[in-house]
């Protein structure tokens, strides 16, 4: 007797959405960092009332209730913020809870998740346009692009340097990213070039291969609330002990990045997000990495 | 003259009163609480509302009914399928193995279940998407419980020869089939993407929160089964408590009862499995704590474990929905934080035995 409906709401989250436009929406429930960032954004934060743990940018949202990490929601807990639409990114699940928000008449539009600048101003166009509200895509729009012009200019005539993001140093192992990730994205986005090349993923590498990799600068996240370091913005220079500690691990000291001391630390959405902010992000890594000009 | 009762006899240790006691004490919690899942969730639907509007012929709002029939009714009963599986399941396995530390583990259920998860949210893309397209979502469950039966078949047949099942030969198999399984299971894990770990994290630590109508039809006639086969072992799991030779001289049919227990075990944990993920320590903890009131009579060890493992994880279920509502703390973590100290007491408590 359930199984039609389990059927059919399968179909629909299969495909992809028509965008649907909802404009009365008052009660949206915004599931995906950079779903909740491109809301705020478009100006629309007195619409949204509740998020998903990996959204916490700008910071006010953490105000707001958290219905759990976006691949492992629970049915009750998203009706019970009685939410009138759900703005989900791709992704979010499991599949069995969106079935049952399906059953529950409650409207989910689904925001594909992207790595790339081009689709990046889509995914800004079908937030405003599921929020009912594609005016309000322009000004972010036009910002973010008046950001990656500024890029494309500095970067036109510029040796690539290589950059090694770690994505964790847990144990001395260091865990960097290759291709398809999105940190090899917006280091590309920065006009720079990802020192780890031919591996997927984020993965373990030697220490061999770090030293052969050969980095001009090291990109990581840096820990702590996200509006700490919008503020600050990256740290070139290493005063911290942990940077000396990182700059004498053998992997990294014979590298042309422990020579110059070049360590940036960003804040991980707004550097991996692809959010609203990604054009400021990528600018601001740029500049990091070729020193400002 | 007036009839006088004889005084009632009871043999010294006889804790038979105990266990019926206990039965019709439990039974009664299990309603209670089961009553109290029902009621209780962060949307706040009140269930005597939504309950008396029914009986009246109110209209009921769309999403009240969600939460009623499509959310709570099948978790609750998923819960209390897979607490007592787990439970029982658990006092078969110390019973069989004469082992108080023994649980479905020891049958390579649980990592066959996880090789099976593992593989498929991992390489689950690769399939083609006809084959895919026949699981839908449900690939996970399908591969872990064909996961759990693959790793069981094999130990057991590793362990039978001449019709004759050697316990000691499969606890040892069930160890070196674990640690092959957890390598092939960490190459996978290798070339998982970041997606995909957490997925497999958050499957690791169990939930309810993924229950429907459609998992419980699958798996409860397995666990229904397995369920109802496991009273018939009482008598023969009391018997080999004495040893196989005396358990044979008594006229226990000691292959048969090994046989059973081993299918029915590995039938309600991997289907228990398949559908809420890794919950630990309910197999261990719930078993040992009747044994301190009742004693190790199974027959009545084995119907208040299916009783109680049902109630503590229903009680563990309302706890996870709620200490962080909307969002939702994963099963596993909770079985577990009170498990833990639960088994470590256990283990502790049976020191003099275990150094001696």
């Amino acid at each position: 007797m359930y199984r039609p409906a389990f059927v059919a709401a399968a179909l629909l989250i299969a495909q992809p959405a028509f965008a649907e436009s909802y404009p009365d929406a008052k009660r949206v429930l915004t599931i995906g960092g950079s779903v909740t960032e491109i809301a705020y954004a478009l100006g629309q934060k007195d619409r949204v009332i509740a998020r998903d743990s990996t959204s916490s940018y700008p910071p006010e949202v953490n105000d707001l209730p958290d219905v759990g990490y976006v691949r492992a929601l629970s049915p009750e807990g998203v009706l019970s913020v009685n939410p009138d639409l759900i703005l989900a990114e791709e992704g979010a699940g499991p599949p069995e809870t969106m079935a049952v928000l399906q059953e529950a008449g409650i409207p989910i539009e689904l925001i594909p998740a992207v790595s790339n600048s081009d689709e990046l101003i889509a995914k800004i166009e079908a937030v405003a346009d599921a929020l009912g509200v594609p005016d309000t895509a322009g000004p972010t729009v036009e910002a973010l692009q008046a950001d990656l012009a500024k890029l494309s200019e500095a970067t036109v005539d510029q040796d690539k340097k290589k950059v090694l993001f770690i994505l964790s140093l847990q144990g001395g192992r260091i865990l960097a990213s290759g291709q398809g990730t999105e940190a090899d994205a917006i280091i590309r986005l920065a006009g720079a070039e990802n020192a780890v090349q031919g591996v997927d993923g984020y993965k373990p590498m030697s220490d061999e291969a770090i030293t052969a990799a050969a980095p001009d600068a090291i990109l990581l996240m840096n820990r702590g609330p996200a509006s700490e370091s919008t503020t600050r913005g990256p740290s070139t220079v290493s005063h911290d002990a942990a940077d000396e500690e990182l700059l004498s691990m053998a992997a990294i000291s014979t590298t042309p990045a422990a020579a110059t001391k070049t360590i940036i630390r960003m804040d991980g959405l707004y550097l991996l997000g692809f959010g609203p902010r990604t054009g400021q992000a990528a600018l601001e890594l740029h500049n990091a990495i070729y020193g400002d000009s | 003259m007036v009839a006088v009762a004889p005084p009632e006899h009871r043999i010294a240790g006889d804790r038979d009163h105990l266990g019926r006691a206990a039965c019709l004490g439990l039974l009664l919690l299990l309603v209670f609480f089961a009553l109290l899942s029902l009621g209780q969730g962060p949307s706040g639907v009140s269930a005597p509302q939504v309950l008396a509007d029914w009986l009246a012929g109110r209209e009921v709002a769309t999403v009240d009914q969600v939460v009623m029939l499509n959310i709570r009714l099948p978790r609750l009963l998923t819960g209390m399928l897979v607490g007592a599986s787990l439970a029982v399941s658990g006092a078969v396995m110390q019973g069989l193995f004469r082992n108080p530390l023994a649980d479905p583990g020891l049958l390579g259920v649980s990592s066959g279940a996880s090789l099976g998860a593992i593989a498929s949210i991992v390489l689950g893309g690769l399939l083609p998407p006809a084959i895919a397209g026949i699981f839908g979502w449900y690939l996970v469950p399908v591969a872990a419980f064909a996961g759990s039966w693959i790793a069981m078949v094999v130990l057991y047949g590793i362990a039978t020869r001449h019709g004759r099942t050697s316990v000691a030969t499969m606890l040892l198999a069930g160890i070196a089939l674990a640690a092959m399984i957890a390598a092939v299971a960490g190459l996978i894990i290798y070339y998982a993407n970041d997606a995909q770990l957490r997925d497999l994290t958050f499957w690791g630590l169990g939930s309810l929160a993924g229950s429907s109508w459609t998992k419980l039809s699958a798996a409860a006639p397995i666990i229904l089964l397995s369920l109802a086969a496991m009273p018939m072992l009482a008598r023969g799991l009391n018997g080999l408590a004495l040893g196989e030779a005396t358990a044979a001289h008594v006229g226990i049919r000691v292959q048969r009862t090994k046989a059973i227990a081993i299918l029915a075990t590995a039938g309600a944990t991997g289907a228990s499995v398949a559908v809420s993920g890794g919950i630990g320590f309910v197999g261990i903890v719930v078993p040992h704590l009747l044994r301190l009131v009742i004693g190790p009579d199974h027959r009545w060890l084995l119907i208040n474990s299916a009783l109680l493992g049902a109630t503590v994880l229903i009680a563990a279920d309302i706890i996870s929905r709620l200490v962080v509502a909307p969002a939702e703390l994963p099963i596993g973590i909770i079985t577990a934080m009170f498990g833990g100290p639960f088994f470590m007491w256990v283990l502790l408590s049976n020191r003099r035995v275990l150094d001696a």
